[in-house]
């Protein structure tokens, strides 16, 4: 547990390594880290929210919206990175598109499946109301749709801020990565206490999108969830 | 650190007293020494020292963590159907470890169990449980109270209903999840090398080097991709063949 107090030491210097000065401060990287991710996930939800809640509105494409999901998870982060520093030399817009790359398909996905999985009746009777196709998605089935598509973005998210550290080990400088790929300069008690860094930036990250999205999801939708989470406890015993 | 050098420095391998690199060895074709997109040539001579090790332990390590991350996940969703309460810190727990990113968590376990395949497997096992969890709780209870009351009527006793009943009935979700939680191990083991030098990642790593080695990069990237694909396509396969009762019904 040596190693530990040594990270915490670490993290309480703000990056500060004795005896090699000139290294960016912890605080700094964090900040990098959490820029060049929020990039990533505006980009990649301007791109995959309205394909995925269009396409679920029209009930369409739903080998492609499923697929990509599919697919976009088994790309590795890491090969991603190193083919486009490969063909493109790994600058913040490549690392972009790498993120954008891997986030776009949990969001689609998901906002499909959420948009979806909208009870048809509920739609029919928006329609029957005279609520336009727009008034539609953004008052009956963007809000029902909000849990699954929050698990979406909070995948992506979640993708994001991971592949951001990993892009220190394809070259990118400009994340808490940096640390943990250089122990040469920051020793292991640096690298451990990045890797707590990095730890506790996802888990803030999603904690925050959770908020947001308890926020967003409609109250009926909230009283249902917890109905469902007490449910089979009533179920499990037979008679 | 990357002591892989490029084609470009051949002279300076043969020079060198330390141990030639396998992945540069010897020949290299005027492909390689330029870079190409991707050059057959080194493929070939490189499938045996280089992209077969990385590509076997690949297989094992990612097979290992689902196979463990399943029995584990498959007791606590077991639990969690029998006793509510099991659900929520399982969850929380689980979506913890699931939200730390890979690097991180690697370090974070290298620091008590040391650079070996322990901490390798315990980072990669934990990425596998939410998934595995969540699903296989979900099939569980997927079954209809009807079916459950059928069985009870024809005296099956709970452990006779679990086993030939809601499990088989719950296959479709647990396959689901397995899909997910396989698909998503291969692309993470990728990174496990910066604790524990084996798997794909190695050969990716070096091809990284100093400029980047682009054969050696696509064929094992590709090999990552294609493996995690096929997996998938064999689970799907195996769904089949072990509900044969779901064919027979849109058939």
């Amino acid at each position: 547990m040596h190693e530990f107090v040594e990270a915490f030491h670490f993290i309480a210097r703000d990056g500060a390594v004795p005896g090699t000065p000139g290294l960016p401060s912890l605080a700094r990287l964090t900040l990098e880290t959490l820029k060049v991710s929020a990039i990533g996930v505006a980009i990649s939800l301007v791109i995959a929210v309205p394909l995925g809640v269009w396409l679920g509105h029209l009930h369409r494409g739903s080998f492609l919206a499923i697929n990509v999901g599919n697919v976009g998870r088994a790309l590795p982060s890491l090969v991603v990175l190193a083919i486009g520093d490969a063909f493109l030399g790994l600058g913040l817009t490549v690392v972009e598109v790498a993120l954008v790359i891997l986030a776009v398909p949990p969001i689609v996905t998901n906002a499909y499946l959420g948009v979806d999985g909208v009870d048809r009746d509920l739609v029919d009777a928006a329609r029957g109301m005279g609520m336009s196709a727009w008034e539609t998605i953004s008052r009956v089935e963007l809000p029902l749709a909000a849990p699954l598509l929050f698990t979406g973005i909070r995948t992506a998210a979640l993708f994001v801020v991971s592949t951001t550290t990993i892009a220190a080990l394809a070259g990118f400088s400009g994340s808490l990565g940096d640390v943990i790929a250089n122990e040469t300069s920051y020793h292991f008690s640096g690298v451990l206490g990045a890797a707590i860094c990095v730890a506790a930036l996802a888990l803030l990250v999603d904690g925050a999108l959770l908020l947001v999205q308890r926020r967003l999801t409609p109250r009926g939708l909230r009283l249902e969830e917890r109905a469902r989470a007490r449910g089979p406890l009533a179920e499990g015993a037979p008679a | 650190m990357a002591l892989a050098p490029l084609i470009a420095a051949g002279p300076v391998i043969a020079a060198a007293t330390e141990p030639v690199i396998p992945n540069y060895a010897a020949q290299s074709s005027s492909c390689e020494i330029h870079n190409d997109l991707f050059c057959g040539s080194w493929v070939s001579h490189n499938w045996g020292p280089v992209l077969w090790p990385a590509l076997r332990d690949h297989i094992l390590l990612a097979l290992v963590a689902v196979g463990i991350g399943f029995v584990i996940a498959m007791a606590l969703a077991l639990a969690a159907h029998r006793f509510g309460w099991v659900e929520r810190p399982t969850t929380a727990v689980t979506t913890i470890l699931y939200t730390i990113p890979s690097l991180a968590l690697f370090e974070l376990l290298a620091a008590p169990v040391g650079l070996n395949v322990y901490s390798a497997e315990i980072a990669l096992v934990s990425y596998t449980l939410l998934i595995l969890f969540r699903n296989i709780l979900a099939g569980l209870r997927s079954v209809p109270t009807e079916v459950l009351d059928a069985a009870d009527g024809m005296g099956m006793s709970r452990g006779q209903a679990l086993v030939r009943v809601e499990l088989p009935l719950a296959l479709p979700s647990i396959v689901a999840g397995l899909r997910i939680a396989i698909v998503t191990i291969i692309a993470l083991t990728t990174v496990v090398y910066v604790i524990y030098n084996h798997g794909l990642g190695v050969p990716i790593h070096t091809a990284l080097g100093e400029g980047p080695f682009k054969t050696e990069l696509i064929a094992a990237g590709g090999l990552a991709i294609v493996l995690a694909l096929f997996a998938d396509g064999l689970l799907v396969a195996i769904q089949r063949l072990l509900t044969p009762w779901a064919r027979a019904r849109t058939g």
